[in-house]
């Protein structure tokens, strides 16, 4: 490479090494700073030591960890319900003709470009208790239901919003699959529980791991879901956060975030870890 | 079987679409309520459109996405051409990680993140409130970067190394080989990365709530704010004009996609054969 085309490659990456060390880089550092520090800037281990201990007065539980735990709880659970109904749909999508799966696609990208504030909002109102579901229920003679403000309300929401997010990436794996293998397991004398064990997941696994890392991350943070359809002003680990924010607690809101990121990272890295060879992808074709 | 996976991919459509059916019909309800439709009426949409408040969000949040997807674009094709010539394996990796973080990192920690940074950089030069439309363009801009390098890493990798070669031989100035063939050739990526970070600009709220200033709201933040207080059927008039909006752009992109404009290019080329044909 002579010295002139290095330059100009420099050139080329000078403002994006710049934008993400200051904007990207920089601010992870910030959390950190500002998670290890007091108002006047000393340092600290108070704010990691309250999420950690801190107890509730009426209860004596903790209150973070529970708060913690619920979240974990939620977005788990939520996931795993993404997971179950995307998965067949996915599946199903692959086997239409072409024009439909074009049709389908567009179906399921309509509700995930409308902003998710709009989504939740619209459940807001068919869950609370002058709602319309409430109004089919007692229309039915079914009496009324008490939805709006609890954890179920919430994992709808969180399943609403971010179902799309699980299909796609399945979807797009399971497009790519080779439908010979399907065949050819059949030929071999595969029943149908067996062909999709033995060859459909395994094939789907990089699409699977891709879509529950996209549903599980936003669901395990998110915090207007569970303000629209949750109850309670600490429900889960991003109210906290948010929370925090808003009344100005700063080093408390960075301690959350640094400790929710920390957990997140390790998490991942354990993931990749179990399923092997680095990116998501390689690992199945092996 | 087949039926069934007819019926089940029919339940999830009906689960996708119903809360959204109903968002439309209720925004032109006459009366307030929400589970009882007691007539047709436009007055939600009247005002709406007498918000002004609402009305200058939507005009702030084209300036922001338009602001954001230039200057993301810009950036980063210029970032995806410089990491694909780089020899450095180690730079290489060290940029390719930073583009990660922003992907899987929750918005919640990259926007506590930049916040915490532009109210530490306030106070150094003294500024009571720190954070506006620059934060928040900044904020966008970081967001959408890996978007842009994503879609148009791979594109550069599809290239012939050799057709920018074949232009500086034939006597093209880097410059120009840069412009004439490298940018031609990677320009579907280029646009969809823009389409994307424009998209993506749009919808944000959870990075903009905490890098936004008083004076400076988008429309997502002025949604959050609205749907704070009460249910108010003006919220169903917003949603269903931006649902026709979205749908209308999702046709216009599925008629102009790759398929169609092959087969529009297809009939062309066949026309002018006809023609070729005829004056022969």
């Amino acid at each position: 490479m002579s010295g002139n085309t290095r330059r100009r490659t420099g050139a080329l990456i000078a403002p994006y090494s710049i934008w993400a060390l200051l904007f990207i880089a920089v601010p992870l550092f910030f959390v950190a700073y500002y998670a290890f520090t007091d108002n006047s800037f000393g340092f600290t281990f108070g704010n990691i030591a309250r999420f950690f201990t801190e107890t509730s007065r009426e209860t004596g539980s903790r209150i973070y960890i529970d708060i913690f735990m619920r979240s974990l709880k939620l977005a788990v659970i939520s996931t795993a319900i993404c997971l179950l109904l995307g998965y067949p749909l996915a599946y199903f999508m692959t086997r239409a003709s072409a024009k439909a799966q074009k049709i389908m696609m567009v179906l399921i990208m309509i509700p995930m470009w409308m902003n998710f504030l709009i989504r939740t909002y619209a459940w807001m109102t068919i869950l609370q208790d002058t709602g319309i579901l409430n109004g089919i229920l007692s229309g039915l003679g079914l009496g009324k239901m008490h939805i709006i403000g609890t954890e179920s309300a919430v994992v709808v929401g969180m399943v609403y919003d971010y179902f799309p997010y699980m299909v796609l990436p399945i979807y797009s794996i399971m497009a790519k699959m080779d439908y010979k293998l399907i065949e050819a397991a059949r030929d071999l004398g595969c029943n149908g529980a067996q062909v999709l064990r033995r060859v459909i997941i395994p094939l789907s696994i990089p699409g699977i791991l891709n879509g529950v890392t996209m549903v599980l991350i936003p669901s395990i943070s998110t915090f207007y879901i569970s303000q629209k359809l949750g109850n309670g002003r600490f429900f889960l680990i991003g109210d906290a956060i948010e929370g925090q924010y808003v009344a100005n607690n700063l080093h408390f809101a960075a301690a959350m975030a640094f400790i929710l990121m920390v957990i997140l990272l390790v998490a991942m890295a354990l993931i990749k870890y179990l399923t092997g060879r680095g990116k998501y992808g390689e690992g199945a074709k092996a | 079987m087949k039926t069934a996976s007819k019926i089940y991919t029919a339940f999830i459509f009906v689960f996708l679409f119903a809360p959204i059916v109903i968002l439309l019909v209720f925004s032109f309800n006459e009366a307030r309520s929400l589970s009882v439709f007691s007539g047709f009426s436009l007055k939600w949409y009247r005002e709406l459109f007498r918000d002004e408040a609402t009305l200058e969000s939507v005009r702030n949040t084209l300036l922001l996405a338009v602001s954001a997807m230039v200057i993301s674009t810009v950036i980063g094709v210029a970032a995806s051409v410089g990491i694909d010539r780089l020899r450095s394996k180690w730079l290489k990796t060290a940029l390719k990680t930073a583009t990660d973080i922003p992907m899987t990192n929750p918005d919640i920690i990259t926007g506590i993140s930049l916040m915490l940074m532009f109210v530490f950089a306030g106070r150094l030069f003294g500024l009571a409130n720190s954070l506006s439309f620059w934060t928040m363009l900044i904020a966008h801009v970081t967001f959408c970067l890996p978007y842009v390098i994503l879609q148009v890493l791979p594109k550069l990798r599809q290239m012939d190394p050799a057709l920018p070669e074949a232009a500086l031989d034939l006597g093209c100035t880097p410059r120009q080989a840069f412009f004439k063939v490298t940018i031609p050739e990677i320009m579907p990526g280029i646009i969809t990365g823009a389409i994307m970070a424009f998209t993506m600009s749009l919808d944000d709220f959870v990075i903009s709530y905490f890098t936004s200033g008083a004076g400076f709201q988008t429309l997502p933040i002025r949604i959050y704010n609205m749907t704070k207080k009460t249910v108010t059927p003006k919220m169903y008039a917003l949603a269903t004009l931006i649902f026709f909006v979205i749908l209308a752009l999702l046709l216009i992109s599925n008629l102009t996609d790759d398929d169609a404009l092959r087969a529009r290019k297809e009939r062309r080329r066949n026309k002018t054969k006809k023609i070729r044909g005829n004056e022969q």
